[in-house]
């Protein structure tokens, strides 16, 4: 008996999975939920400009990789654009400064992560007069190589902003052959509507930035994908990039998470990246939709990669709006200028990202980085917080919600009870962390949080079983090292004796050496009582 | 400024345990009024007795155990036990017999194995199953409809012998099922198991008075109550309290093994209409079947496990010692539960199906 899903390990065949698309034909993926939109609170004003803040606190690392090495030092002066860290290393971009001004400290900062942990920020304090280091224009991309064009991608700075932050250039310096470009404009979270606004005010330059990418990996077809509950944007794109014969509008259905990068693909394709693969392994690069747009700054205008659009929202703010925040700006100025209104909270909470995988800040210093599409400000009793967390009664409701056909119940279940290995076999880390089992279970369990400490749990093992290992290892190779001197000592030794048997058997009637053997005899002894004795002395003075 | 930290999401729908538990309470009352209204009073004094002995154990419990009562009492859960429960005892059924099934129930059934969410047993099912067990005249001792009752009875009389074993004419049990000819009067299920062990053949059985003279074995009342625990049931998917796939498995398990019984034994086995609308068969597939707890968790799983539930209550039916056999396919069903769990996990994203 097999669930209905035969493309699961194949490629897309790319004609019928278009021909399909054009009717307006898509998979629909497993599960999924639909929690209210609550975009209308955001979506309705355009992208507006705050003023520059006070300060700027600048992590240094803010995509998944590697961080460089800080290229400056208290006190520089900086201009807008300009790197602050370089690095060698192929996981890595660097940061810039996203205004002009001094670098006025260097320090750790609490960090835009769940886990609030410091981790080293530049400060920058702005000069008011925001001048640019613009890197040099490429006009004409197309003739550029696309060498070229992925080391701008990467000096801009950019890593993918819809969510994961991965370094651009390096998804897009694939060996392997690309046969689609997926544009990924669902913004499935609800609130967030920063995707939204960009694509309605910014759709030529996203397609310039879509342009690039197709001249740089020679892909052939691109699908650009918006949800039906944005037709704003949708016809913004359409009219964008209606008379590219290589690109097909997709209108997808509006289910979260269908903005997932593995829903996406199997809504679009009706195939499913296999199990520890990547998009690319069907043909498939996906990119944000704010990707392209910052793409584009950085190869047309030579802009680095210094702000974004952050969807201000939640009922608890007086003006919800989009913004465009310089990336590092502290959440306490964009919430101010957003009207926050602390009061609205019994216990006040800022979310960054979305209400489903979003998490909630430290502290209202907090800054804004590449990955942050939103702050959420919910009021009192709009997303109340739930601490009631009841008996799993095994409705299966989560399993129902789960778009990547696991069953949450019994992680859950293995997660409670530790049972690693049993967690393993159900797949737990298949688990994308969308939180629609969360959403629906009636018991209130915080089922993701489970999840999230079971996978650390097993990284904890693995590591530990890692070091284990080279201990065991080194601990064996003593072992035998120990033996095998052993060995060769007793070898030695039974050579030795053989020598001086032999020697005796030649010379056994010699008196005189058995006189002075015998002689050696008495003197050793002698010298053994002497040493014993000094011994017993030296042990009752211990 | 400190913020107050959450984990993701945080957002929930507003639907929580307790609601579930209500609204399947709630989905048995069309059933609980067709009951009343064909077999007279006792039954709602029978729910009561239930719900107040489950409700009561599972707080004497839960104290034991050192939790919130509070909590625990508030998720409706002990009350559905006691509903469930209730509704599937003979409507004049002692006092004690009542309160003994709840107590079993909540307190070995449920609350021994860890409370709720940790009974590998139905608890209503699993404590009709005793009491039927420990008890079988008590048990069995269903009443005529009261529209043919020779001693019709109303509120008072039902307590009176539910407490007392009279009503207050001094009539007991027995004299109370009796119809106008003196006889007493079998359930659709007795009546067919009584006629086929008498040596009768299965159409000869449907002469008895429960059928009023309809071929299809659709005993008076019964059917109309079968009827209304459908409809309550029905609401129940239409709110998506629960699944489809146990009822319809269910109901289409017992179809089908009827069916195919009554082809091969046509003297010695009853029809589909007859098995579909007689017994607990309607009201155990939407609201016992569908029991989250004690079932299976993934969709080809609870189809299984419905079927097999189905085809148990045919069989045990037709040859087992019992004329109604819903709880004993329950249970059997409920020890079956890991086993399909596990051959019926579904496919992960990007896995290749084993």
């Amino acid at each position: 008996m097999g669930v209905s899903a035969p493309n699961s390990h194949l490629v897309p065949d790319w004609d019928s999975v278009f021909a399909q698309l054009n009717k307006g034909q898509m998979t629909d993926f497993p599960g999924g939920v639909h929690p209210p939109q609550a975009k209308a609170l955001s979506n309705t004003t355009p992208i507006a400009t705050p003023n520059l803040p006070d300060v700027l606190y600048i992590p240094i690392k803010q995509h998944s990789g590697v961080v460089g090495t800080i290229s400056v030092s208290i006190g520089d002066q900086v201009k807008k654009g300009q790197a602050l860290t370089f690095s060698s290393h192929p996981f890595s971009v660097p940061v810039h400064a996203s205004t002009s001004g001094t670098i006025t400290d260097i320090m750790e900062h609490p960090s835009a992560h769940a886990s609030g942990l410091p981790e080293t920020t530049i400060v920058l304090t702005p000069d008011g007069k925001d001048t640019w280091d613009l890197l040099p224009v490429i006009e004409d991309y197309k003739t550029a190589s696309a060498m070229v064009l992925l080391e701008r991608i990467s000096d801009a700075g950019i890593s993918g902003l819809g969510g994961a932050g991965f370094p651009t250039y390096i998804k897009t310096n694939t060996q392997k052959s690309v046969e689609c470009i997926i544009i990924n404009g669902i913004e499935c979270e609800p609130y967030i509507s920063s995707d939204d606004r960009i694509m309605r005010e910014h759709a030529l330059q996203i397609k310039q930035g879509i342009d690039i990418l197709c001249h740089i990996t020679q892909a052939k077809r691109v699908i650009v994908a918006v949800e039906d509950n944005k037709p704003e944007a949708y016809k913004a794109l359409a009219e964008a990039c209606g008379d590219d014969e290589r690109m097909l509008m997709a209108s997808v259905p509006t289910k979260y998470p269908a903005g997932g990068e593995k829903q996406l693909i199997q809504v679009l394709t009706g195939c499913e990246v296999p199990n520890g693969g990547l998009p690319i392994d069907l043909g498939i690069l996906m990119y944000n939709v704010g990707t392209c747009f910052a793409i584009a700054d950085a190869v047309l205008y030579g802009k680095a990669l210094t702000q974004r659009v952050v969807t201000l929202t939640g009922q608890a703010l007086t003006k919800p709006q989009n913004v465009w925040a310089l990336l590092g700006t502290p959440i306490a100025h964009l919430l101010e200028h957003a009207g926050y209104k602390p009061d609205q909270q019994k216990r006040q909470k800022v979310i960054m990202g979305g209400p489903m995988m979003g998490f909630t800040v430290l502290n209202d210093t907090v800054p804004v980085v590449k990955i942050t599409n939103c702050l959420l400000v919910p009021a009192q009793d709009e997303l109340p917080d739930i601490d009631d967390e009841k008996p799993c009664i095994r409705c299966g409701v989560c399993a129902d919600a789960c778009p990547a056909g696991l069953l949450p119940q019994q992680l859950y279940w293995y997660s409670k009870a530790k049972e690693l290995d049993k967690a393993q076999d159900y797949h737990i880390h298949d688990c994308i962390e969308c939180g629609a089992c969360a959403y629906v279970c009636p018991s209130e369990i915080p089922l993701v949080q489970y999840y999230r400490q079971t996978k650390a749990a097993i990284r904890q093992e693995a590591d530990d079983k890692a070091k284990s290992d080279k201990a065991k290892e080194r601990f064996e190779a003593r072992q035998a090292r120990l033996l095998a001197d052993k060995k060769a000592r007793e070898e030695k030794h039974r050579k030795a004796a053989e020598a001086r048997k032999a020697a005796m058997e030649n010379k056994g009637n010699d008196a005189k050496d058995k006189i002075a053997a015998a002689l050696a005899r008495a003197k050793a002894k002698r010298a053994a009582a002497a040493k014993a004795a000094q011994d017993n002395q030296q042990d009752d003075a211990n | 400024m400190q913020f107050s930290l959450s984990s993701s999401p945080h957002n929930h729908v507003r639907r929580d345990t307790k609601q579930v538990m209500q609204m399947v309470c709630l989905g048995c009352i069309p059933g609980i009024i067709a009951q009343t209204y064909f077999f007279g009073l006792g039954t709602l004094i029978q729910i009561l007795l239930a719900v107040l002995t489950a409700v009561l154990t599972e707080a004497l419990i839960v104290s034991l155990r050192g939790k919130s009562i509070r909590a625990v009492i508030n998720d409706y859960s002990a009350v559905l036990t006691g509903v469930l429960l209730g509704i599937c005892l003979p409507p004049l059924a002692p006092w004690w017999l009542v309160v003994i099934g709840s107590f079993f129930s909540i307190a070995i059934v449920k609350q021994l194995y860890g409370g709720l969410g940790f009974n590998m047993f139905n608890p209503a099912m699993t404590g009709y199953v005793m009491l039927l067990i420990s008890f079988p005249m008590a048990m069995t001792m269903w009443l005529p409809v009261q529209s043919m009752a020779l001693h019709p009875y109303g509120f008072s009389d039902a307590i009176s012998v539910i407490f007392t074993g009279y009503n207050l004419a001094g009539y007991d049990v027995n004299q109370l099922r009796e119809i106008a000819d003196g006889t007493s009067q079998a359930t659709p299920l007795d009546a067919v198991r009584s006629g086929l062990i008498a040596g009768q053949t299965y159409s000869e059985t449907l002469n008895a008075s429960i059928f009023g003279g309809s071929n299809w074995g659709l005993g008076k009342g019964w059917t109309w109550v079968a009827l209304a625990y459908l409809l309550g049931g029905l609401w129940l998917l239409w709110t998506k309290v629960i699944n489809w796939q146990m009822p319809v498995s269910t109901l289409a398990g017992v179809a089908l093994t009827a069916l195919f019984l009554n082809m091969l034994l046509p003297d010695a086995s009853g029809g589909v209409l007859f098995h579909l609308l007689s017994g607990a068969v309607m009201f155990g597939a939407f609201f016992i079947v569908t029991d989250p707890v004690s079932g299976s968790t993934t969709n080809q799983g609870r189809i299984i496990f419905g079927a097999l539930i189905g085809f148990w209550t045919v069989i045990i039916r037709t040859f087992g010692g019992y004329p109604d056999a819903i709880a004993f396919a329950v249970i059997i069903m409920n020890i079956a539960v890991p086993l399909i769990d596990y051959y019926t996990q579904p496919r992960t994203y990007g896995h290749v199906q084993k």
